[in-house]
């Protein structure tokens, strides 16, 4: 497997005076408590994870558990207390501020909970901004982050003031300044937390239609499980800056790590979360007709298998048997497996 | 004992105040006192004691100290003088080449430093003015006096009024509409029609020098504030002084560096003008929401592009509501510049006012006003403009305005030059109206203020003598027979019921200060009057702006009423009161009181708005009617706003009674005004100014502790 593309090594983020210095002292046993006793506030705890090429990777977490500050050490916006950060396998901390800005310039792109667009800058000067700043020639700019305008759905607004847009139309100029550069690495702070449920619903597709045609690396941040579930690669789930759990959404949802996680797994609709290959069985006996795939989100096919009698076959993508899956799995799934798991 | 323990905070108060009534009681009014008129204090005199600090002789009239602190500051005045004295003309003397002998001078660096910088002023000044009104001197600058004598063509022309007028009209249309284009142009013409134009156009040269300057440096200094918390810290008590500090007092001091005229005073202007555009500066990217500043880094800018292409434009709106600020210092200091040699339409006024002439002095004051509101609505303008696209725009649309400017300047030069065959004998009234023979009003006011005076003398005398006899002199007595230890109990006390110990040693170091220095019974004097007319503005301001704010209309009326006030420069309040009441302290107190008033009434207007509808709509739910919402829910929550207006009131009062010296008073100002034509005043001057500047501070420090404490308590902000 090629080298992951951002990789965190214990890394730690605490604010206060003596930060630093109680860190060393605590040996790698950093207690939120005793720190905080001493002034110090503890952002994030001991985190250690890789991202790989293309992989989208969710920090989940409620305000206040440190997912911001874990971005914004990744991003290098605020420098991590303790640990490594290697981004494609440059060390991150040792970069010095010339190196920083041209790795921002050319592999970094970041979206703003709030937009944080420029109120002076039209549409498309807001798109080209990260252009300019790289020196890139005034025309060749604008005509770039007009691409950049028809890839986010903009065309015939280039020319508004972000006073003049809708919520949802600022943060699709977010989106499209952060891609400007052509990152590599996408970061996004929960981008859509502070849109209308609609709209968010909308942009979270239109999100997923971008990522399918782009493939970045992502590392994306929200405070909402449902919207972590349906984007993510892997989820992140943090409590008081430690991860409590690092894993797929199906295996989060069937086997939640800790008591923290189970408690945000107990309301999902399963059926939504996990696919035919989460719940299958391995034997391959006594099937009927139907042939599912293995990569099916449940609730799609449910009411097809239903109908059968006997276990249905699962499919890979080449059409090769690969399990089973019984009706009544189905049914305990959807209804009753949640208590077996508690 | 139920009603103390319940109120623990009413006992430590009514404590506080038996303490300070049994001193007052206790220690007697020493037989040699008397409160000193003139500068006694520097007459030898066997009575006085005396005593050397640091090679300055200071002499005093001793009292128990418990009744007056000796003046242990007395030295520091002297000193301070001494000290500029030997800067200027003594420290580190450098050679330099004199052009005119051809040989080389031994000069102090400092004289050398300001030498340079007036003549850099005095040139800049000098171009601005010359490009409005038409002159030599720039010419000269850069040529010689020998070179115009052989080129007589050789003379900057000067702008024709009209064309100052079109710009005028065209700028306002641009930054806002026609009316504000309209009530330009209007202005424009009055000044010109009623012959003011040369000195209004010396004027506004002034602010167009002094303004630009203060903006750069102001932002410069802001910036680095924002920047490094060492250099904020540094800045953060002179900025302070600077903005309780009575504009007076600073140009005491400017006599001494840079002489007189108005090269000392655009630079003592920018002294003055410089703090709040660093406030403004410093609000305005403070406020700059952090993700923006992460958006600016995440796309990569550096240090420098972060500042200019995310920070300050985003910031737009309160710098330039700074540049406001200051072009609005700077017009009133134009004014009370005229006290070191600045020419203009201050200096005109000046004048009328010591002829009392209170016609011309109504007629100048007139013009500053209405300059004042046109360049406070104009940059205002400026600061609420949002940007516009421009980028689609054809050749004629983007400069549109500029083409107008082009058209209607060869216009106006066309009308100039026809001018000069029109009036062939007089002068050319196309061009410039000089200052003599416009229309002047001067004798119908004159008129009328010598008619008042003759109709209601005894109505006005018998208010003026109630006045003064049965509330001024006595409250004045009170004040003065105060023990200062009572005094400094009171005031410390306060400070530590009210914020703390923090609080208590502050208060107390700046009433020490002013108790050690030698002005103590002026320092009284000034109180009793700045006391006097905030009670007056509170009660008056309070009452306005809770009437007013029962009807939407009204308060927006009264808060622009307060807007156009606040613009005038404060000397003009003045001319009003002296055609009223003549030259007595009611003339000032009056001025104070309305000079005073404006904030009082702003500041509660805007209190009360901005309690939330949410409880408006609570309480009316409830059954309240108009009364208690505004006795139960309304005044309490806007209470600490309020309190922050008093803080202003404070400010304004004292700033009103120091200006009032100028028709005569006996308080810490008449001695700053002294101090002006003292030669060796810079150090009194500017230990007056400071002694004003912590009278305003002690308050500020109280009020201000109080409300972060009321707010706190009530959970708003």
């Amino acid at each position: 497997m090629s080298e992951p593309v951002i990789k965190c090594q214990n890394v730690y983020k605490i604010f206060g005076a003596n930060a630093k210095k109680m860190l060393q002292e605590a040996n790698g046993n950093v207690d939120a408590k005793t720190f905080q006793e001493n002034g110090c506030i503890v952002g994030v705890n001991n985190a250690s994870f890789e991202v790989s090429k293309g992989e989208m990777l969710v920090v989940m977490g409620l305000s206040g558990s440190g997912k911001s500050t874990l971005l914004r050490c990744i991003s290098r916006l605020t420098d991590a207390t303790g640990g490594k950060i290697f981004i494609e396998g440059q060390d991150l901390l040792k970069l010095n501020n010339k190196e920083l800005i041209n790795l921002r310039r050319n592999k970094m792109g970041m979206v703003f909970q709030s937009f944080a667009l420029l109120p002076h800058k039209t549409v498309v000067e807001n798109i080209a901004f990260p252009l300019q700043i790289k020196g890139i020639k005034i025309e060749e700019s604008i005509s770039k982050a007009m691409d950049m305008v028809k890839l986010v759905g903009l065309n015939g607004r280039e020319n508004y003031f972000p006073r003049e847009l809708s919520g949802g139309q600022q943060q699709r100029v977010g989106i499209a300044r952060s891609l400007a550069v052509e990152p590599d690495i996408w970061f996004l702070d929960e981008p859509f937390s502070a849109l209308d449920p609609l709209i968010r619903k909308e942009m979270q597709d239109e999100f997923l239609r971008l990522q399918d045609k782009l493939q970045k690396t992502i590392m994306f941040i929200t405070h909402d499980f449902d919207e972590a579930l349906k984007l993510a690669d892997r989820i992140a789930i943090m409590k008081d800056g430690i991860i409590e759990q690092l894993d797929t959404p199906a295996n989060i949802v069937l086997n939640p790590a800790t008591e923290y996680v189970r408690k945000f797994t107990e309301e999902v609709p399963r059926e939504k979360v996990l696919l035919i290959e989460d719940v299958m069985d391995s034997s391959t006996n006594n099937l009927s007709e139907l042939k599912v795939s293995k990569d099916e989100i449940i609730e799609n096919v449910a009411e097809k298998i239903l109908t059968q009698e006997k276990s249905v076959a699962v499919i890979d993508s080449n059409n090769k048997i690969v399990g089973s899956i019984n009706p009544t799995k189905i049914i305990n799934t959807v209804f009753g497996g949640r208590k077996n798991n508690n | 004992m139920e009603f103390f323990k319940k109120y623990p905070k009413t006992f430590q108060w009514l404590f506080l105040l038996i303490i300070f009534f049994a001193l007052c009681f206790a220690i007697d009014v020493p037989e040699t006192y008397k409160f000193i008129r003139g500068q006694a204090e520097f007459v030898k005199d066997p009575n006085q004691s005396s005593y050397v600090f640091l090679g300055k002789e200071v002499r005093y009239y001793a009292f128990d100290v418990f009744w007056r602190l000796p003046p242990l500051l007395g030295w520091l005045p002297i000193w301070i003088n001494d000290s500029l004295f030997f800067l200027m003309n003594e420290w580190m003397p450098i050679e330099v080449w004199n052009e005119d002998t051809q040989e080389f001078k031994s000069r102090p660096i400092i004289l050398q430093i300001s030498r340079n910088l007036t003549a850099f002023m005095t040139f800049l000044i000098e171009l601005i003015r010359e490009i409005l009104l038409g002159g030599l001197e720039t010419i000269v600058a850069f040529t010689s006096w020998d070179w115009i004598d052989k080129n007589p063509w050789a003379e900057l022309p000067g702008l024709p009024w009209t064309i100052v007028a079109a710009g005028a009209a065209l700028l306002s249309y641009k930054l806002s509409g026609k009316g504000l284009a309209l009530f330009a142009g209007l202005t424009m013409v009055y000044i010109s029609v009623f012959g003011q134009w040369k000195p209004s156009m010396q004027t506004l040269s002034f602010i167009l020098v002094a303004a630009p300057l203060s903006f750069i440096f102001g932002l410069g200094l802001g910036i680095a504030a924002f920047k490094s918390k060492r250099v904020e810290k540094a800045l953060y008590p002179i900025l302070l002084v600077m903005q309780t500090m009575p504009q007076y007092a600073v140009l005491v001091p400017a006599l001494v560096l840079f002489g007189v005229g108005d090269h000392a005073a655009v630079i003592i202007t920018m002294v003055v003008a410089i703090p709040p555009m660093i406030l403004l500066t410093l609000l305005g990217l403070r406020a700059v929401p952090p993700e923006v500043i992460e958006a600016g880094r995440m796309s990569g800018c550096n240090n420098f592009q972060l500042m200019f292409k995310v920070l300050i434009p985003t910031a737009r709106r309160d710098i330039l509501i700074g540049v406001n600020q200051v072009i609005m210092v700077c017009f009133s200091m134009a004014v009370i510049s005229a006290f070191i040699g600045a020419k203009g339409l201050g200096f005109n006024l000046l004048l009328a006012l010591n002829q009392l002439n209170i016609g011309l002095a109504l007629e100048a004051g007139l013009c500053i006003s209405l300059i004042a509101i046109l360049l406070d609505k104009m940059s205002l303008a400026w600061a609420n403009k949002q940007t516009d696209y421009f980028g689609n725009l054809t050749f004629y649309q983007r400069n549109k305005n500029l083409l107008f400017f082009a058209a209607t300047a060869i216009i106006g030069i066309i009308l100039a030059y026809v001018g000069t065959f029109l009036f062939k004998d007089t002068f050319n009234y196309l061009f410039e109206v000089p200052h003599n023979k416009g229309i002047s009003t001067a004798d119908f006011w004159n008129k009328g203020v010598d008619w008042i005076f003759d109709t209601f003398f005894i109505y006005i005398k018998a208010f003026n003598t109630w006045l003064i006899q049965d509330v001024l002199q006595p409250m004045r007595a009170l004040y003065l027979r105060m023990p200062a230890v009572a005094t400094i109990v009171l005031i410390v006390g306060a400070g530590y019921l009210i914020g703390g110990l923090r609080s208590a040693l502050v208060v107390c170091a700046l009433t020490l200060f002013i108790a050690f220095s030698p002005w103590w019974d002026r320092a009284l004097v000034t109180a009793y009057m700045a006391t006097f007319g905030v009670v007056v503005s509170c009660i008056i301001g309070f009452t306005v702006g809770t009437l007013c704010f029962q009807n939407k209309h009204s308060a927006n009326f009264m808060l622009s009423v307060c807007d156009i006030f606040q613009t005038f420069p404060s000397f003009v309040y003045l001319i009003p009161v002296m055609m009223l009441f003549g030259i007595t302290d009611t003339s000032v107190l009056i001025a104070v009181i309305v000079y005073a008033t404006i904030p009082a009434t702003r500041y509660t207007i805007e209190g009360l708005r901005s309690v939330p509808t949410g409880l408006h709509d609570a309480a009316t739910m409830s059954g309240v009617n108009k009364f208690q919402r505004l006795t139960k829910i309304e005044f309490p929550l806007a209470f600490p706003h309020m309190m922050l207006g008093i803080n202003q009131t404070i400010v304004f009062a004292l700033f009103m009674v120091i200006i009032g010296a100028f028709i005569g008073t006996e308080d810490l100002g008449q001695y700053i005004l002294k101090a002006l034509s003292d030669k060796k005043g810079a150090g009194i001057g500017l230990t007056l100014g400071i002694c004003v500047a912590f009278i305003a501070l002690i308050f500020d420090n109280l009020i201000r502790a109080y409300v972060q404490k009321r707010k706190k308590h009530l959970g708003i902000d």
